[in-house]
């Protein structure tokens, strides 16, 4: 309390028109759809109560193995495999690209150009940035064609669209990024003298980049992954779209019930994911302090 | 050890290239193919070339109202890049010093990048239904006439459209003024201070040019992550859809190459603002001569 009569009040004054942005629409709808998920519905109308019927549904079948693994478990279980091959090819490949801009471009401008190069597609539309697999995917696609003119195949490919892989294709395609700019920034705030001494004590390429870069960088693989795993998680969109509306996810559960006006069942399913998005959130800043980063 | 001489190097350098073919290529394959004949269809080869799927789209053609689809979407996204400017601006200044609830605040930014898209979208629906009800059982029990007459709902493009959309937004805005604010040098400031000038007159004159070029930075993310935002207004929007909203309806139903075309537009539309951006941005770099 103190603190509040010695600061200027005008400044601080300036941060309440995104605070209200912030109240009305991020608050407010998180705490409502927690308190929600325990009302009651029939096909017209949400009714206030507080049962735990959404929650039991949600689950309904899940603890008894007899007929197999139940849906949810099965959706979550799809989910996380996503999440984790998603999150090694972005990691991979962010931080190969992040590792090339930061080390080997020497000049600011070409850095800044390069990794403007990489950023343009995320100012552009994803879906379009999906469907613009279909021609090279397709059944009659480039990459059949050059699979049947070469002989690998005799058939044309199923598997390469509306599946699995053209999820996860899609999904490194869109969010490589997320890797890429954090890394980015922790790698350019490595004092390369760190670096040069180790070369110069007789340190090889790859143990400077196994003892000295990637622990450096650890900070910003952290704030990447959390953005993968975040974003795949709560996808229903791309899996949607590049899954040929096949494969389950949990933004699509919620995204069904709602068009049923299901909508406690919905918030439910929300309240659940958004709690395991942030189990998962809450053990990888485990690692890191987040505010020193920025 | 960086040193462009050795293997090493041209092997990063093929994978960079290749990385950036991964980015680019297929889109340029649908530009490509949005420049079909009329016999074209979604894959290659192509056939002839022409503007046939650009004219077809033009009339309307397979798709639905694309043309008011395509307005909304840009008045939104201006919209969304004004109050992404002005308010994480605003907040920008406020967070240079420590205030009441400014860690909250931090925080509440960082969520909103991470909270998962339908579950946030699914909230402001509820959020709006509620508010919906209230209004209907108010216009009822005071017995008002246009809420019982006229009223349907508040959910819309302009309401809870457009607050999902600032939830996506404006914390790219705060987090670049923060970057800005990090590197700012504070000394001219001072100077105009010590020289007798107002708060204000420091900050239009002093701060506001020092910090235009990252404006239109911010600018840009507001106007594109807007134009082509889905996941959290998808089921906020009300009864008129934005383009990126419509595209998704269409990636099911429609199977020639109207939607490439549609496609290439859009992607046009993206890169001229992005030029634009870009060009303004080293524009004001160069004036200032830093």
């Amino acid at each position: 309390m103190p603190n509040l009569f010695k600061i200027k009040p005008s400044v601080g004054l300036l941060s309440l028109p995104y605070s209200l942005v912030f109240i009305f629409f991020f608050f407010i709808p998180l705490v409502l759809t927690f308190v929600i998920s325990f009302w009651d519905y029939n096909e017209y109308s949400i009714i206030p109560d507080l049962i735990l019927e959404n929650y039991r549904y949600v689950f309904e079948n899940c603890f008894s193995f007899e007929n197999g693994v139940c849906v949810t478990f099965k959706t979550y279980l799809s989910t996380f495999m996503f999440c984790l091959i998603t999150w090694f090819f972005t990691l991979i490949i962010g931080f190969f690209v992040a590792y090339f801009l930061a080390f080997y471009v020497n000049s600011l401008t070409w850095q800044i150009a390069l990794f403007l190069l990489c950023t343009i597609p995320f100012w552009t539309s994803n879906v379009i940035r999906m469907i613009s697999w279909i021609p090279l995917l397709g059944r009659n696609g480039l990459v059949n064609d050059f699979f049947l003119s070469t002989g690998l195949t005799s058939t044309p490919q199923e598997w390469l669209l509306y599946s699995g892989f053209s999820v996860v294709l899609a999904f490194v395609h869109l969010y490589t990024l997320f890797m890429i700019v954090p890394i980015f920034n922790s790698m350019m705030r490595i004092d390369k003298s760190i670096i040069e001494a180790a070369y110069d004590s007789g340190a090889n390429g790859f143990q400077i980049l196994w003892n000295i870069i990637i622990p450096l960088c650890k900070p910003g693989i952290v704030i990447g992954s959390i953005f993968v795993i975040t974003v795949v998680m709560g996808d229903f969109i791309t899996i949607g779209i590049m899954g040929g509306q096949q494969i389950p996810s949990i933004g699509k559960i919620i995204y069904v019930e709602m068009s049923y006006l299901q909508l406690p069942a919905a918030a439910a399913n929300a309240v659940i994911l958004l709690f395991l998005t942030l189990l998962i959130i809450w053990i990888m800043t485990k690692m890191i302090d987040i505010r020193k980063e920025l | 050890m960086f040193s462009k001489k050795n293997n090493t190097y041209y092997i990063c350098v093929f994978f960079f290239s290749l990385f950036v073919l991964f980015l680019y290529g297929p889109t340029f394959t649908i530009i490509l193919l949005s420049f079909q004949g009329p016999d074209g269809g979604l894959t290659f080869p192509l056939n002839g070339i022409s503007t046939y799927w650009f004219e077809e789209l033009w009339r309307g053609g397979s798709v639905v109202d694309i043309g008011s689809a395509f307005k909304r979407s840009i008045i939104l996204g201006i919209i969304v890049m004004i109050l992404t400017v002005v308010l994480s601006v605003a907040a920008g200044l406020a967070f240079r010093k420590k205030f009441w609830g400014s860690n909250v605040l931090f925080f509440t930014t960082i969520a909103s990048l991470i909270v998962p898209s339908i579950v946030l979208s699914l909230g402001i629906a509820l959020q709006f239904r509620l508010i919906d009800d209230l209004t209907k059982w108010i216009g009822n029990s005071l017995d008002i006439s246009w809420i019982n007459d006229s009223f349907q709902t508040s959910l819309g493009m302009y309401s809870s459209g457009l607050g999902a959309q600032l939830t996506w937004t404006l914390p790219f805005g705060l987090l670049i003024m923060f970057a800005v604010f990090n590197r700012f040098d504070k000394s001219y400031e001072e100077a105009a201070r010590d020289l007798g000038a107002t708060p204000w007159k420091t900050f239009k004159e002093i701060v506001l040019p020092l910090i235009a070029p990252s404006i239109i930075g911010i600018a840009l993310f507001g106007f594109t992550l807007s134009y082509d935002e889905l996941a959290r207004s998808s089921q906020v929007m009300g009864s008129g859809n934005t383009l990126p909203l419509e595209l998704r309806g269409l990636t099911t139903t429609v199977t020639t190459p109207v939607i490439y075309a549609l496609g290439t537009v859009t992607t046009f539309v993206s890169f001229t603002v992005i030029a634009i951006s870009v060009g303004f941005y080293l524009f004001l770099k160069r004036k200032k001569g830093i």
